[in-house]
């Protein structure tokens, strides 16, 4: 346990000292978000409805923009290898820098999405509604990044792979994401029930992706 | 006692087996789909809503059918590289990738030209066809990621990682998806509301179709073979003139 903690104070004091990661994902957030109102011509009517659907995706987008050196620079200097036989499960080491993924890029993005849904004139009521979506979906996002990351590793041209791989397995959660933020904006009792699929999502994801991408990591260590 | 897959194993003999076979497969693919043309084109009566455009349906159906066939076989021969470590599973799974990618492609082309009279728009964000979609990405993402690496044994156990992630999430996929509301009809399946008429030639279109799919697999998977001991080859072949030059220079 003491070695999972370690390891994951060590992957957010990176995040943070280093910084640029966090700056550059929020910075993609920010212009995709300004970008599509100016494709679509400013209609305030119809960017209120649509706002939801900007928001999560964009988030999608920056998210994955962060991925690829989730285990790149491990690999880089070497750590990678102690991380895979060291005696704390590969498994482990794979959830704890998930879980710094999230804590260092979901949070602070779901946390932005307000501040973007004024942009977009999101109705003020919606927010609480948006970042409990975003909160709730945001640890299957890393998660399931985490193994289109490790798959990649090697990979030449990884980072347009990863989003080819990884899009795909973020539809579950950006159907139910929408679909919640569709009930509470029509203030119908279906929010409770995609809220509570979203989470399920999360917790499946946290279950089962760190199986994925520690086997991934130990096809390429050896 | 050994099993079939077992005494497949050795690719000589698979080349062997699979050279008697493909012929009569072939041979079979194209008389069955020559003959559910005719039966299409000549006898099988027009819908009497649809008109001619239940045509498509012959080739729809069979196409998404192979689609589904496809990732099973890939994700089967994945799984046997993995845990049995099976020589001829990277080959097979190879090779099927591409052929399903294409019948899904098939399958929602077909479908939408079909969509375009019928519903009266080349697509809709339906359930189904959404699915499909997604399936074929998965497709473009094994066949990617399986030709994105130089070590050959090494990008194939990657994509068996990523085809049995794809396993388990089709279903969450399909089932969140139906939460749009459904255009596509449910499927009847071979049942008895669908007249002998058409029954009959569709039937023997999904044959076909499955004949064919066999036969580019078992082809496909062939040349993979040809093609790895070529390379294998024209390793041994530097190796040699390798040695030739380094023993010259002494």
């Amino acid at each position: 346990m003491s070695a999972f903690l370690a390891l994951l104070k060590r992957d957010l004091t990176l995040a943070v000292r280093e910084g640029a990661a966090l700056g550059t994902a929020l910075g993609f957030y920010l212009v995709v978000v300004a970008m599509l109102p100016l494709g679509l011509g400013p209609d305030l009517k119809l960017l209120s409805r649509i706002a939801p659907g900007i928001l999560w995706i964009a988030l999608l987008l920056a998210a994955l923009l962060s991925l690829p050196r989730l285990f790149e620079a491990d690999q880089e200097d070497g750590s990678l290898e102690v991380m895979a036989t060291a005696p704390l499960a590969l498994e482990l080491a794979v959830v704890a820098k998930a879980l710094a993924h999230w804590i260092s890029t979901g949070i602070p993005l779901a946390l932005a999405a307000p501040v973007l849904g004024l942009m977009l004139n999101l109705d003020i009521a919606l927010t609480p509604a948006l970042v409990a979506t975003m909160l709730a979906g945001t640890p299957a996002i890393s998660f399931l990044g985490s193994i289109g990351a490790a798959l990649t590793l090697k990979a030449r041209r990884g980072g347009l792979l990863i989003a080819l791989l990884v899009l795909p397995l973020y539809i579950p959660t950006l159907i139910f994401g929408i679909s919640a933020l569709g009930f509470a904006g029509l203030g119908q009792d279906g929010f409770t029930a995609s809220f509570l699929i979203l989470l399920a999502i999360s917790v499946a994801s946290v279950a089962a992706a760190p199986v994925a991408a520690a086997a991934a990591l130990r096809l390429q260590m050896s | 006692m050994q099993t079939l897959t077992q005494r497949l194993a050795n690719p000589t003999r698979f080349m062997e087996l699979s050279r008697a076979v493909l012929p009569w497969v072939a041979a079979g693919a194209c008389l069955l789909i020559a003959y559910a043309m005719y039966l299409v084109f000549l006898v099988a009566p027009p819908d009497y809503q649809q008109g001619e455009t239940v045509k498509i349906m012959y080739i729809h159906l069979p196409s998404a059918w192979l689609a589904m066939m496809g990732y099973s076989i890939v994700a089967v021969s994945r799984f046997g590289l993995l845990v049995f470590r099976h020589p001829l599973a990277d080959v097979s799974a190879k090779a099927a990738a591409p052929i399903g990618a294409a019948f899904t492609l098939a399958a929602l082309i077909t479908g939408s030209l079909w969509g375009k009279p019928m519903w009266g728009t080349y697509w809709v964000w339906d359930a189904r066809l959404t699915s499909v979609l997604i399936l074929f990405f998965l497709y473009l993402g094994l066949i990617a990621l399986r030709s994105s690496l130089d070590d050959e044994s090494l990008a194939g156990k990657l994509t068996a990682v990523l085809a049995l992630v794809g396993v388990a999430i089709l279903p969450i996929i399909k089932f969140s998806v139906d939460w749009w509301n459904t255009l596509h009809q449910p499927s009847t399946g071979f049942t008895s509301t669908v007249d002998p008429s058409m029954r009959t030639p569709l039937l023997i279109s999904a044959v076909g179709f499955t004949l064919l799919f066999i036969a580019l697999h078992l082809k496909a998977m062939q040349t993979e073979i040809v093609r790895r001991r070529v390379k294998a080859m024209r390793m041994a072949q530097v190796e040699r003139d390798e040695q030739r030059f380094s023993a010259g220079a002494e």
